[in-house]
C-alpha cells in the first residue's frame, strides 16, 4: 500500500458518459491485482473532501487505467482534468479476486462493472464469456478489449438497444447451465448493483457453484480504519459479523454476504 | 538547526511530540502503518473499546458535508479483552505510547474496562469517552451532566494509576463546569472536543441519510468552535489539555496550543491525507524556529 502523487499520461472519452484515466503510479500499478481499488483524492474539490474510491481497469507498464463514469461532485471534477495534472493516489487496496485457474470463469458486469473483471480476464489462463448488461447500449462498455484477449461476450439491455433484451441474469444462467452440461465446473466473477450482485449470487447457490461479488460501498478512510463501510458477513460456521468492505472486501464469495 | 523540545508530558502520558491521532479516525494503528511512520506520533489513540465486542450501527454511518462529515459509526469495536490480544501487541513493538478510548454503559462497566488495560505493557493513558453522540447506551448521556462526569471519573480513578483524560462533549452551555468536574474528580488531563451532534437530511426521501438519525460532525468546519472551548477551557484548566477538532494541517494545530492545549489530535484529516499528523509535527516545529522558541511549551496558552 503506497500514497503517491500521480501524474494523468492520458485521459479519454469514451462516450459522453464515461471516460478512462490513465496514470502513471509506479509500485501501484506493478502490484496491483484484479478485484483491487485505488483511493484518490481528486484536484480542485473543496480540500475537506473525502476521497474517491475506484476499481482497477488494467495495470501494466506502470500505468494504471480507471474507467469511470461522471455520476456525482467529485467525477465531474474528475472529467476536467488534463494530461500532466497530478492526484494523491493510495493503493493498491482490498483483497481482490481470487485467480481460480481450474475453472471455467464467467463474469457478469453492470456497466461500468466491467473495470475490475477486465482487469481479472487478463490474468485468469482460461477464456470464459463476459455477460453484461445495462440500462442501454450507451452503458455497454469496453466488450471489444475482452473479445480481443479471446473472451465470448454476451451483452444484455433493459431497453434492447443491444443485445438480448433484460438483465445479465437470464443469459448468465444459460451460459452456467450449458458449460456445466459440457463438462466444465464453472465459477462466477460479479461487479455490478446490489441487486445484481444479489441475483448473481442466488443463481450460484441454486447451481451449487461459486460466486465472487465485489461490492460497492461509499469508503471514508479506504484502509480498514474508520468502519464506514462494513457488510454483514457469515462465517462458515455459521457465526455472523460485520466486515469492512474496503479491507476484508470488496470481494466476497457469495455465501458470506449476509443481505 | 537549533535545539528545539518538542516532548510534552500529557497528564503523564509521555509524548515525545505534542501531536496523536483522534479515536475512531486511526483504527488500531496497523491499518496506517504502510502509509505512515506511526512511531513518529507523540501517541497513537486507539478506536473506542467498551467491555464486549460491540457490533456498532447500521449503514450508513456516514455522510459527507460541506467541511467535513457526520458519522454515526456507533463504535464497533471488538471488545477490550479482543482489542488486548488483537491489536496491542503490534502497537506494544512499535514503541509508540498508546492512549485507548474506553466506553461502557454504565459506570462499572468503564471501571472494568479500565481495571483490564491497567497492567497491559504499552498502555500510556486512559482517555474516557463520554461524549460520543452515536450510541444510546452510553458515550453522551455521561457527558453533558456534570455530576455524572464527576462520579465517572471518581470511580475509575479509584480502579487505575493510568493517566485519565476524559473527552468532553461540545453541546454543553458552559464547557468550564465540566473541566472542573472532571480535574477535581482526578482527571489527569482533559481531551476536548468530540464531534458536535448533527443531522442531515435526505429531501427526496425525506428521511434522515444517517441510520442512526443522527450523527457527529468532524472536519475542517469545526474547528473555530473547537478553538473557543479550548480557549474557555484553558482559563480554568489545572491539567493539560488535549484538542482536536478540525486540524488539516499546523496552522489549526498551532492555534489550539496558543489557545491553551498541550497536545492536539488529528481525526478527520487522516482520512483525507494519512501524512497530515507528520506534516503537522513538522509545521510546529518550523513554527517554533521562525519564532524563535525553544520548547513546545512555550507556545502553550501563549495568546496575546
Amino acid at each position: 500500500m503506497y500514497d503517491f502523487i500521480c501524474e494523468i499520461k492520458e485521459h479519454n472519452e469514451i462516450t459522453s458518459d464515461y471516460r478512462v484515466l490513465k496514470l502513471y503510479a509506479g509500485e501501484i500499478a506493478e502490484q496491483a491485482r484484479p478485484g483491487q481499488f485505488v483511493h484518490i483524492r481528486i484536484p480542485g474539490l473543496e480540500s475537506a473532501s473525502l476521497r474517491r474510491p475506484f476499481s482497477i481497469f488494467n495495470a501494466q507498464d506502470g500505468l494504471l487505467w480507471i474507467l469511470y463514469k461522471s455520476v456525482g461532485r467529485g467525477t465531474e471534477r474528475m472529467k476536467s482534468l488534463v494530461m500532466g495534472d497530478e492526484l494523491q493516489v493510495i493503493g493498491p487496496l482490498g483483497n481482490g479476486f481470487p485467480l481460480r485457474q481450474n475453472v471455467m470463469p464467467l463474469l457478469a458486469a453492470g456497466g461500468y462493472g466491467v473495470a475490475p473483471l477486465y482487469f481479472l480476464a487478463t490474468r485468469l489462463a482460461n477464456r470464459g464469456t463476459l455477460v453484461v448488461g445495462g440500462r442501454s447500449a450507451e452503458d455497454i462498455l469496453v466488450t471489444d478489449l475482452f473479445r480481443d484477449l479471446g473472451w465470448k461476450v454476451v451483452v444484455a439491455t433493459v431497453d434492447g438497444s443491444l443485445g438480448v433484451k433484460g438483465l445479465v441474469t437470464e443469459p448468465l444462467l444459460d451460459e452456467l447451465e450449458n458449460n456445466t452440461a459440457a463438462g466444465a465446473v464453472c465459477e462466477l466473477f460479479a461487479c455490478g448493483p446490489d441487486g445484481m450482485l444479489r441475483a448473481v449470487g442466488e443463481l450460484a447457490r441454486s447451481h451449487d457453484c461459486k460466486a465472487w461479488l465485489s461490492l460497492d460501498k461509499h469508503l471514508v478512510c479506504g484502509v480498514g480504519a474508520c468502519l464506514a463501510c462494513v457488510q454483514k458477513l457469515r462465517r462458515s460456521d455459521g457465526s455472523t459479523w460485520m466486515g469492512r468492505v474496503c479491507s476484508d472486501g470488496p470481494i466476497f464469495e457469495a455465501n458470506e454476504i449476509v443481505w | 538547526m537549533s535545539l528545539i523540545e518538542m516532548s510534552v508530558n500529557l497528564g503523564g502520558v509521555r509524548m515525545k511530540n505534542p501531536v496523536t491521532v483522534a479515536s475512531g479516525t486511526f483504527g488500531y494503528g496497523y491499518e496506517y502503518a504502510d502509509l505512515v511512520d506511526i512511531t513518529a506520533l507523540g501517541a497513537v489513540t486507539v478506536k473506542g473499546v467498551r467491555n464486549q465486542p460491540w457490533p456498532g450501527n447500521e449503514l450508513p454511518r456516514h455522510v459527507e458535508v460541506p467541511g467535513g462529515m457526520v458519522n454515526a459509526i456507533g463504535l464497533q469495536g471488538p471488545g477490550v479483552d479482543g482489542f488486548i490480544e488483537s491489536y496491542m501487541p503490534f502497537l506494544r513493538e512499535k514503541g509508540v505510547p498508546v492512549i485507548v478510548n474506553i466506553w461502557g454503559t454504565d459506570i462499572e462497566e468503564y471501571c472494568e474496562v479500565a481495571r483490564k488495560l491497567s497492567d497491559v505493557p504499552g498502555v500510556a493513558g486512559l482517555e474516557l469517552n463520554i461524549s460520543c453522540p452515536n450510541v444510546k447506551e452510553g458515550g453522551n448521556a455521561f457527558g453533558t451532566d456534570p455530576a455524572v462526569v464527576a462520579a465517572l471519573v471518581r470511580a475509575v480513578r479509584a480502579v487505575t494509576a493510568l493517566p485519565l483524560i476524559p473527552k468532553l462533549a461540545p453541546n454543553v452551555p458552559d464547557i468550564t463546569v465540566f473541566v472542573r468536574a472532571a480535574q477535581e474528580s482526578g482527571a489527569d488531563a482533559i481531551a476536548l472536543i468530540n464531534t458536535i451532534p448533527a443531522m442531515v437530511i435526505d429531501i427526496e426521501s425525506r428521511r434522515p441519510v444517517l441510520s442512526n438519525k443522527v450523527g457527529g460532525l468532524s472536519g475542517a468546519a469545526i474547528h473555530p468552535v473547537a478553538v473557543k472551548l479550548v480557549w474557555e477551557a484553558a482559563r480554568v484548566a489545572q491539567v493539560p489539555l488535549l484538542a482536536m477538532g478540525g486540524i488539516v494541517s499546523a496552522k489549526e494545530a498551532i492555534e489550539f496550543m496558543i489557545a491553551g492545549a498541550t497536545a492536539v489530535a488529528v481525526g478527520t484529516a487522516n482520512f483525507i491525507d494519512p501524512s497530515t499528523p507528520l506534516r503537522v509535527i513538522a509545521g510546529i516545529r518550523e513554527y517554533l524556529e521562525r519564532h524563535a522558541m525553544h520548547s513546545v511549551a512555550e507556545l502553550t496558552g501563549s495568546l496575546i
